[in-house]
């Protein structure tokens, strides 16, 4: 049986309830969204219900420690295909076992979380590292990002714990929402005709004016501070990835 | 002729590079009333240089004039440089925005002498007192501390830095005197113990009431510059040891020596002493996360480090009769000591084999090291080709695979 779902994470537990409830065991998990009508198997679409995802959650706490229930929901942010299967086996294992099962390595689905886990930590520590903001007209800071996993859910806390006294913004603009914080609290909000420059960056003309100059004194610092007698190129693309550099002034 | 700030900040960047120390991890400042910053004991590199260094405090130094003459520093008197000084509120202007952007964690700055230590510090402590008290400023604040420099002044720059350092730069005495003659070993050192003492007195009175004043609460560090003088890595380790464990410096670091002058005060090198400085990181990695004692490392019969491979892999070479570690059953002590086997690996292998017993598979796709572990573990489903008990041989097969990934952390 295939299962889809409304691309909630509250639809995927929903499915997990679902699948205990009627016995059937899943063959695959998709989103709705990403789920193309396919040539095999019967599917079966689920409806979300807040009541019954908690249900589950609280089904997990009995077994599961709570940082381990919340690395789930970090998994299936990473959208990596067929990460719903691995999270289903998973908490499958869990529920069967009676004791903790969370750190049996040797386990390939325990094994196969926890590196998932990592490079979900990963990503969300190279937004912490490589946003980059600008200020525009308005007094707002803004930075755009396209993390590989969906991380923006991950991303609050830190930003507002250091910038509390500047509202910014920091925009997915592959999926097309971010977040906005404006003084007083965090919110996730969608721009109506957002235009960038190039895909994916600010205009120029909405920015400061001071925008250039602190841009350009950070350039002069990033030369500067570089040793030439040590460059050593390969170790830097290795911590700075190409594809983070259309977003770090020092890399234009 | 009046500089504008961007060419003070090449001058004066450019001349604090050569000071290594760049964590701004260790500290825990929160963020309150709305102000700017916060210091998660993390810390984050925001950018890495093109030497592969991590970025992630605007290093600076306020002034690059001296009167001292140190043979190894750009900064030294005699050296025919041009000369620049930042004023308190360009240095505070420039940490506020790039932090705001988000390119930076805090600050380190340093300085060349101006007048005596004294009046320099002062100098610094006011960069660090106006960004904390005008600014409501909470991200990280790194000074240094220049020798020679008297307690009470030491007093005020903990109260509103991260972390101080006194750096040591030369590891022996003789050698200093040579090379810095303005400059003698206990003028750090009665720095360096002041510092210890206090950070100390804060750590206990803070156990016993929450409203000690902050101190310095992310330690103190010191760098030693490797290369410029004779001390073998027996003499630096021990060194680092004794600062560790005595003076308990929360990091010490190694600046491989960059001919920056041909002063004939120092050895004519033609680059700077790179692998050696990274053996060292991993001794003292070694020492500070592996549980190894200094003389495992390096002692009177081994004084250097094998510059072809890292020290823990030395270690076991030397030490085949502790070899080969039972997975299974070994202790943590003996785990860390395995070569490829990092402490996050360690960790994983004595939670998992509670469930069950380990094999080379499972041990395999937890990713650890096997073109190094495979000869130093006994574990169910090694493959009998890789039993290979033969330090020789084991240090040609390791060499021979690794000459693409040389400057590694295990
Ligand atoms: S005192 Fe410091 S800045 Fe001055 S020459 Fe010596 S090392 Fe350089």
């Amino acid at each position: 049986m295939i299962f889809i779902y409304d691309d909630t994470y509250e639809g995927f537990l929903s499915v997990i309830f679902e699948v205990y409830d009627i016995k059937t065991r899943p063959d695959e998990i998709h989103k709705k969204s990403h789920f193309q009508a396919g040539l095999f198997g019967e599917t079966l679409e689920v409806n979300t219900d807040v009541e019954r995802a908690s249900r589950v959650i609280n089904g997990l706490k009995k077994k599961l420690s709570a940082r381990a229930i919340n690395n789930l929901y970090r998994c299936w942010l990473s959208e990596i295909p067929q990460i719903e299967m691995v999270i289903f086996r998973y908490v499958a294992y869990a529920l069967k076992s009676d004791k903790n099962i969370e750190s049996n390595y040797a386990h390939p689905d325990v094994l196969e979380v926890k590196k998932v886990v990592k490079m979900i930590g990963r990503e969300v520590h190279r937004m912490h590292a490589f946003v980059r903001f600008q200020k525009t007209k308005d007094e707002v800071y803004v930075a755009t990002i396209t993390p590989d996993f969906d991380v923006m859910a991950l991303l609050p806390k830190h930003f507002k714990d250091r910038y509390q006294d500047q509202q910014w913004l920091i925009y997915d603009t592959k999926r097309e929402y971010g977040i906005f914080y404006d003084l007083e609290k965090v919110s996730e909000i969608v721009l109506e005709n957002a235009e960038w420059q190039g895909r994916n960056k600010v205009q120029r003309a909405v920015l400061d004016e001071g925008e250039d100059e602190y841009e350009n004194l950070w350039k002069s610092y990033f030369k500067a501070t570089t040793i030439v007698e040590r460059t050593n190129i390969k170790l830097h693309l290795k911590h700075v990835p190409h594809r983070y550099w259309k977003y770090l002034p020092e890399k234009n | 002729m009046k500089m504008n700030v961007d060419d003070k900040l090449k001058i004066l960047a450019d001349a604090a590079k050569y000071d290594v120390s760049c964590a701004s991890s260790g500290s825990n400042r929160k963020n309150k009333d709305k102000g700017l910053g916060n210091s998660s004991s993390m810390g984050i590199c925001h950018s890495y240089s093109e030497d592969g260094r991590c970025i992630s405090l605007l290093k600076l130094l306020l002034t690059n004039y001296c009167i001292y003459d140190c043979a190894y520093c750009v900064s030294r008197s005699s050296n025919d440089i041009q000369r620049a000084a930042f004023t308190v509120k360009e240095v505070v202007d420039l940490t506020i925005n790039f932090y705001r952007r988000n390119y930076i964690e805090g600050l380190f700055l340093s300085s060349g002498i101006f007048k005596n230590a004294d009046y320099t510090n002062e100098r610094l402590i006011r960069v660090a007192k106006t960004l904390r008290e005008e600014h409501n400023f909470h991200g990280y604040i790194h000074l240094k501390i220049i020798p020679g420099c008297s307690p009470e002044v030491m007093e005020e720059a903990g109260l509103y830095a991260d972390r101080l350092s006194v750096n040591l730069e030369i590891p022996s005495e003789p050698s200093l005197q040579k090379i810095a003659p303005e400059k003698n070993h206990s003028s750090v050192y009665k720095p360096m113990n002041f510092l210890t003492d206090r950070i100390k007195l804060y750590n206990d009175e803070k156990k016993r009431f929450r409203s000690t004043p902050r101190f310095a609460p992310g330690g103190q560090s010191t760098q030693v510059v490797v290369g410029a003088s004779p001390e073998n890595d027996f003499d630096i380790l021990k060194l680092a040891d004794n600062l560790y464990n005595q003076q308990r410096l929360r990091r010490v670091y190694y600046s491989g020596y960059i001919p920056v002058s041909d002063d004939n005060r120092l050895p004519a090198l033609k680059t700077p002493p790179l692998i050696r400085e990274n053996r060292l990181y991993q001794a003292d990695w070694l020492l500070r996360f592996y549980g190894f004692q200094v003389d495992e490392i390096v002692n009177h019969q081994y004084q250097h480090l094998d510059l072809k491979i890292d020290p823990k892999l030395a270690y076991a070479l030397r030490n085949m009769h502790l070899f080969p570690v039972n997975v299974n059953l070994a202790d943590k002590e003996m785990l860390l000591r395995i070569p490829g086997v990092g402490v996050k690996s360690v960790n994983m292998i004595i939670q998992a084999r509670r469930y069950g017993r380990l094999n080379f598979e499972h041990l395999r796709k937890m990713g650890i090291a096997m073109n190094r572990a495979q000869y130093f573990i006994d574990v169910p489903g090694r493959p009998i080709a890789r039993v290979v008990e033969d330090p020789f041989k084991i240090k040609s097969a390791v060499l021979s695979k690794d000459k693409n990934s040389q400057l590694t952390l295990f």
